[in-house]
């Protein structure tokens, strides 16, 4: 297993994770092409304990131009990918 | 002070007696103290360590994640003593479409959440890392809040910041509303966080009780060997209504608010001061048109304090020393409920009123020159008692004083 695949499965088994424990989302529709936003059914409050939890699981903080480009969660973790790759 | 007649039509509590009216009232027949040891405390440098040990309500899967996560630990209480006064009411589902119901809570500080975020921003150094519900959590209104958003109350909604009668000056003021006809329906209460972080500051002016080795006998309020008081929470309800909204809706009446009696001392921001509380006591009579005679019971505010106690018996004395009514005061086994004890003491008063008994004043085994002029409850007592009133005093010599009746239709 490359480190590139362990690091999107990590990405993934713990945004399933705090996703259905801390926002009580069941894991199984948090699919690749599921869209974020009407599956979390997020509004302007969610967006900031969003972003304090991915902060606490991954140590990137991401803006609301990050979320604007996240549509699917296939881009949610494209993106967390990339930035954690970064640092 | 004439106006719309007003009563009692649902109540809830949550506290170190019990999660329910069955589990307190049976603390209260029994004389069972609530009070514990809590080790944290002495960890963070308390002088005492003794508390009422008051469980966490379980929220999780009652309430969604959006509505739990503004709530911070006093108002978990409140959500649970609010269901059961609500369902004691008939107060359910499409009622609040239709009805205005309003909410004045007593609530004075959110320490542990203020104190939460604040860490949380020094260590992250970027507030946009302390979570949307610290805001929420961190204010004395968290309650009011949390609680008219969750049951969707839409008529007047603010929380009383009252001192340790803040939650007697709720119900006051729901009292005086509904009088005056501006509102039919008001939930009522007092909410009070029990965490280590919460009475610091409180411990730290030495009026807590240090006798640690025995945390059950630690608040004995009128004994002539009290040493302080022991902190407490919790959270209590009442469904205040006018009696027509009552007979309409075929509600249970649990009994009548006759007067509320309030005063400042404007003397000394933490002693007490018998002319305040004479004044207080006659103001509530007054309103209620009752002589000192018309009264069965009092449940006294005294929380175990060497002062404090003297003075209000004093004061109960200078009003009441012809006719003599019984007397205790519950926080013998409740410790000090602070912000919400004037809320839970009129839930512990209707108890007692319904349930045919007065609770005992335990650890009270001696009188001092103050307290042996008050005919103090010593065991639980079989009693019918049809008029009661309840005493709160707080920090900055605010008094409050209610007087309710038991309602015979």
């Amino acid at each position: 297993m490359s480190t590139t695949t362990s690091l999107r499965q990590d990405i993934e088994s713990k945004t399933k994770a705090f996703l259905s424990e801390e926002f009580e989302v069941d894991a199984e529709l948090v699919r690749p092409e599921a869209p974020m936003k009407e599956t979390l059914d997020l509004d302007s409050l969610d967006y900031v304990d969003l972003v304090v939890i991915i902060e606490e699981h991954f140590g990137v903080k991401l803006t609301a131009d990050d979320f604007a480009k996240v549509r699917t969660f296939e881009d949610f973790f494209d993106h967390i990918e990339q930035r954690v790759a970064k640092s | 002070m004439s106006g719309e007649r007003v009563v009692i039509t649902g109540m809830g509590i949550w506290s170190c007696l019990g999660k329910d009216l069955t589990e307190v009232e049976a603390s209260l027949r029994a004389g069972r103290s609530g009070i514990g040891f809590d080790p944290v405390r002495k960890e963070l440098g308390y002088r005492s360590a003794l508390t009422g040990i008051v469980a966490m309500p379980e929220l999780k899967g009652v309430l969604s994640r959006r509505q739990r996560v503004g709530m911070a630990e006093e108002a978990y209480y409140a959500y649970e003593s609010t269901a059961q006064a609500f369902k004691q009411a008939g107060l359910e589902g499409d009622i609040f479409k239709k009805e205005a119901v309003g909410i004045l809570f007593g609530n004075d500080s959110s320490a542990l959440a203020v104190v939460e975020s604040v860490d949380a921003m020094r260590r992250k150094k970027d507030t946009t890392l302390l979570g949307s519900g610290a805001i929420f959590q961190a204010m004395n209104s968290t309650v009011t809040m949390n609680l008219a958003t969750i049951f969707g109350l839409r008529g007047i909604n603010f929380t009383v910041s009252g001192a340790c009668a803040s939650g007697s000056h709720a119900i006051g003021m729901g009292y005086l509303l509904v009088k005056q006809g501006l509102q039919r329906i008001v939930l009522c209460g007092g909410a009070q966080e029990v965490n280590p972080i919460a009475f610091g500051s409180f411990d730290g002016i030495g009026a807590f009780s240090v006798r640690e080795s025995d945390p059950t006998k630690a608040s004995r309020p009128f004994d002539k060997d009290r040493d302080g008081l022991v902190p407490s929470g919790g959270a209590a309800s009442l469904i205040v209504e006018s009696l027509s909204s009552a007979r309409e809706r075929g509600a249970p009446i649990l009994a009548e608010i006759m007067g509320y009696g309030f005063s400042s001392n404007g003397v000394h921001i933490s002693d007490p001061d018998i002319n305040g509380q004479v004044r207080a006591l006659n103001m509530a009579l007054e309103m209620a048109g009752m002589g000192a005679s018309d009264i069965g019971y009092i449940n006294a505010h005294a929380t175990s304090t060497p002062l404090g106690d003297r003075v209000e018996a004093q004061a109960i004395d200078q009003v009441f020393g012809a006719s003599r009514p019984f007397v205790s005061s519950t926080k013998s086994m409740t410790g000090h409920e602070c912000w919400m004890a004037g809320a839970s003491e009129i839930v512990y008063c209707l108890l007692m009123m319904h349930g045919g008994f007065l609770a005992p004043n335990i650890n009270f085994e001696g009188a001092d020159e103050a307290s042996e002029r008050l005919n103090i409850v010593q065991r639980t007592t079989d009693h019918r008692t049809d008029v009661m009133l309840s005493n709160s005093f707080g920090f900055g010599g605010t008094n409050s004083t209610l007087i309710i009746k038991r309602h015979d239709g």
